[in-house]
């Protein structure tokens, strides 16, 4: 029988090392392996005997495409201990300072990463060749997001100002109406992305997956509300782990997470809108549907529309934010030290960001587990690529090795993020 | 600082016929530094006009052969692996510079470096026989011979437009060696150090955020790692008579640039 094999060495276009294995024999997929091999870096270790304070820092340093998302899910996991409230004004700015991070990061993987898959370009710079409108205007709708996060976090990559229970200083409403041109510009940049997208090729691909995310009862989910999926799943985040476990394989550095009761599932920007299309603006909904995803798609590889819909989002909200504005009379919430273990659970760009700290008397960390979205999507990843293969096994190799790079450039895998966690009891034989 | 560059970025084009080209490796660490130069929204497409951007494997699946003009080395060296394939980025580079805390001094990861890894690994993995691990975390300049040493966590991405910019002119890139203090001064923040709180590691950490954190009314907590000549035992013989405990310092040296020099033996003198 004939047999070949689809070898990728090294990942192009995502956040950290990967490579991809595929065997096939004859008409057969016999194995798939997205291989992790980004050295491990032990965060979960070295966070105890830290101080609670440092948390957000430090995790920050996990990822630096999406460093806000640590901050966040650190922070309230540290505030759930001691019993704090974070809420209005300061609550409204935390939410502005992710939509700044879903802009960015949205609008570097949008054009940057993914769409050069569809149009056949090596990267954004060759088609900026003849697309360069697209990506000057894609440069800019990422730089607004980016602002968003220097403005209110000090810096783009590994903000400063954020701190468990506020942050250390406040915007005055002035600096935040600074933003207002260029998220006006941003909403009408962001219909013309939604469109862009809409138009790409797609390939006929659908699966029945379990997509999880959060679900708020008022807004579309950033920092808080109940973990749920189409499925059935409708749990408090603090019971994560009744829920959720993670597998060390031995091709991965990053541990693969399944659902206990069904196994692999699927979260991020497609997650997302399935199970909160209600909560978006009018806008972002009119927009996904002259788009043609209607209410929920299942379709992976438009999860690129997905992306561009989530940027007019944000840029909605951020201009709600920025209007409806005051500055708060405290910049941050006082906190009364106390033991326990608390957690928090935050939608990344990527997806759902889990962290649990246990906590002395001191502050002082005691225990830390952090669970990335990239290391929940990995199972799923594989998953495709098992169904996507077969229909396609006549294609020429190369042409079929792209395709099956694409297929996991839907999930935006971020492997600096995935690598460095876990924590588990397995045994194998 | 951007239509600066820019412009001497153009003339140093026009002299030369060949583009230079340019890679970036990603060793043990978060990504951000090479996203720095993604981030760079104003000049990218200015940037990759004069240097041919021929093998950056987050931002393109188009891989130049080398050998390579520049190359930005970001990470630190935590594998038996990544030991070995340093020394092959460096054999392909003409000038090898590396950009960022875990490539200049270890990173964050380099907490290792001061406990047994074995039981982090145990810690953190079910099965570590699956993990290939070395005991430390290690700068780059511990493995290879480097060119220029770009400090940060993250980088400052005008800095890295200042390296490429300064090599594209055949000078020294124009980076400063003095203390955070320095420009802290110069933007006439209050000294958080007198009027806030004691921990500020202002005055011994390198300049290059543009007293960042001062300005948000937090102290320095040193992602520029030490300056030049940094007197950290008088700094923290000062804070001791303010009442700043042994633990407090220990983790106040023990951040992203635990394990450069001066920063780790100062840690060291407050270990018990």
């Amino acid at each position: 029988m004939k047999t070949k094999t689809l070898k990728v060495d090294y990942l192009a276009r995502v956040e950290g090392e990967g490579g991809l294995l595929v065997k096939i024999s004859g008409k057969k997929v016999t194995d798939v392996k997205f291989n992790i091999f980004e050295p491990p870096r032990f965060f979960e270790a070295f966070l105890r005997g830290r101080m609670y304070s440092e948390a957000p820092d430090i995790t920050a340093r996990i990822c630096g495409i999406c460093p806000v998302a640590y901050q966040m899910s650190s922070v309230h996991a540290m505030e759930q201990i001691f019993g704090l409230k974070v809420d209005g004004q300061l609550r409204a700015l935390r939410r502005l300072l992710y939509c700044g991070e879903w802009i960015e990061s949205h609008a570097l993987h949008v054009f940057m990463l993914h769409a050069p898959d569809f149009l056949g370009y090596a990267d954004a710079i060759q088609m900026a060749k003849d697309h360069g409108k697209v990506v000057q205007m894609a440069l800019k709708l990422k730089k607004t997001g980016n602002d968003i996060v220097n403005l209110i976090g000090g810096r783009e990559i590994h903000p400063i100002n954020i701190r468990v229970g506020g942050f250390y200083k406040l915007p005055t409403k002035k600096e935040l109406e600074t933003l207002v041109d260029r998220l006006k510009w941003a909403v009408d940049a962001s219909i013309q992305t939604v469109k862009f997208t809409a138009k790409l090729p797609f390939p006929e691909f659908e699966r029945h997956y379990e997509f999880v995310a959060l679900r708020h009862e008022n807004e579309y989910p950033f920092n808080e509300g109940r973990l749920v999926s189409n499925k059935g799943l409708d749990i408090d985040v603090q019971e994560y782990e009744n829920h959720f476990m993670e597998e060390h394989v031995s091709h991965s550095t990053a541990l693969h997470s399944i659902l206990k009761e069904r196994g692999a599932y699927f979260t991020g920007p497609l997650a997302r809108y399935n199970l909160n299309f209600d909560k978006l603006t009018p806008a972002a909904q009119d927009a996904a549907k002259s788009a043609g995803i209607g209410k929920g798609t299942n379709n992976p590889f438009k999860s690129i529309i997905v992306r561009a819909v989530e940027i007019l989002y944000a840029c909605e909200e951020a201009l709600r934010i920025i209007k409806e504005y005051t500055v708060p009379d405290k910049n941050a919430v006082t906190i009364d030290l106390k033991p326990g273990t608390g957690c928090g659970c935050t939608e990344a760009p990527r997806g759902i960001l889990y962290h649990r700290y246990r906590l002395d008397e001191k502050g002082i960390i005691l225990d830390a587990k952090i669970v990335p979205p990239t290391s929940q999507n990995q199972k799923t990843i594989e998953q495709d690529l098992r169904e996507y293969i077969p229909p396609r096994i006549n294609l020429p190799q190369e042409k079929l090795t792209w395709q099956c790079e694409q297929a996991i450039r839907n999930y935006d895998p971020c492997i600096s993020c995935s690598t460095h966690f876990l924590k588990l009891k397995m045994t194998y034989e | 600082m951007a239509t600066k560059n820019k412009k001497s970025v153009k003339a140093a084009a026009q002299k030369k016929i060949r583009k230079p080209k340019l890679a970036v490796w990603k060793f043990s660490s978060c990504d951000g530094c090479q996203l720095s130069l993604l981030d760079c929204e104003d000049e990218l497409l200015t940037v990759a006009e004069y240097i041919e951007i021929a093998n950056f494997p987050e931002a393109s699946r188009r891989v130049i052969k080398g050998p390579y003009d520049i190359s930005l080395v970001e990470g630190s060296i935590t594998t038996p692996h990544d030991a070995e394939r340093i020394h092959q980025v460096r054999r392909q580079s003409k000038f090898l510079v590396t950009i960022g805390a875990c490539a200049t001094a270890g990173g964050i990861q380099a907490l290792r470096n001061f406990k047994d890894v074995k039981k982090f690994i145990s810690a953190v993995y079910a099965n570590p026989k699956f993990i290939e691990t070395l005991n430390k975390s290690t700068p780059i300049a511990d493995h290879v011979f480097v060119d220029f040493e770009l400090r940060g966590c993250p980088v400052n991405k005008y800095q890295l437009l200042e390296v490429i910019n300064a090599y594209l002119n055949g000078r020294k890139p124009n980076t400063p060696s003095y203390s955070v203090c320095v420009e802290c001064k110069r933007r006439g923040i209050t000294c958080g150090l007198v009027a806030h709180g004691p921990t500020c590691l202002g005055p011994v950490t390198q300049a290059g955020c543009d007293a960042l954190c001062p300005s948000y009314h937090r102290g320095c907590f040193g992602c520029f790692g030490p300056k030049e000549t940094p007197n950290t035992s008088a700094l923290c013989a000062y804070w001791q008579t303010l009442g700043v405990k042994d633990e407090e310092l220990l983790r106040l040296f023990r951040g992203f640039n635990a394990y450069a020099e001066a920063f780790r033996k100062e840690s060291e003198a407050h270990e018990n």
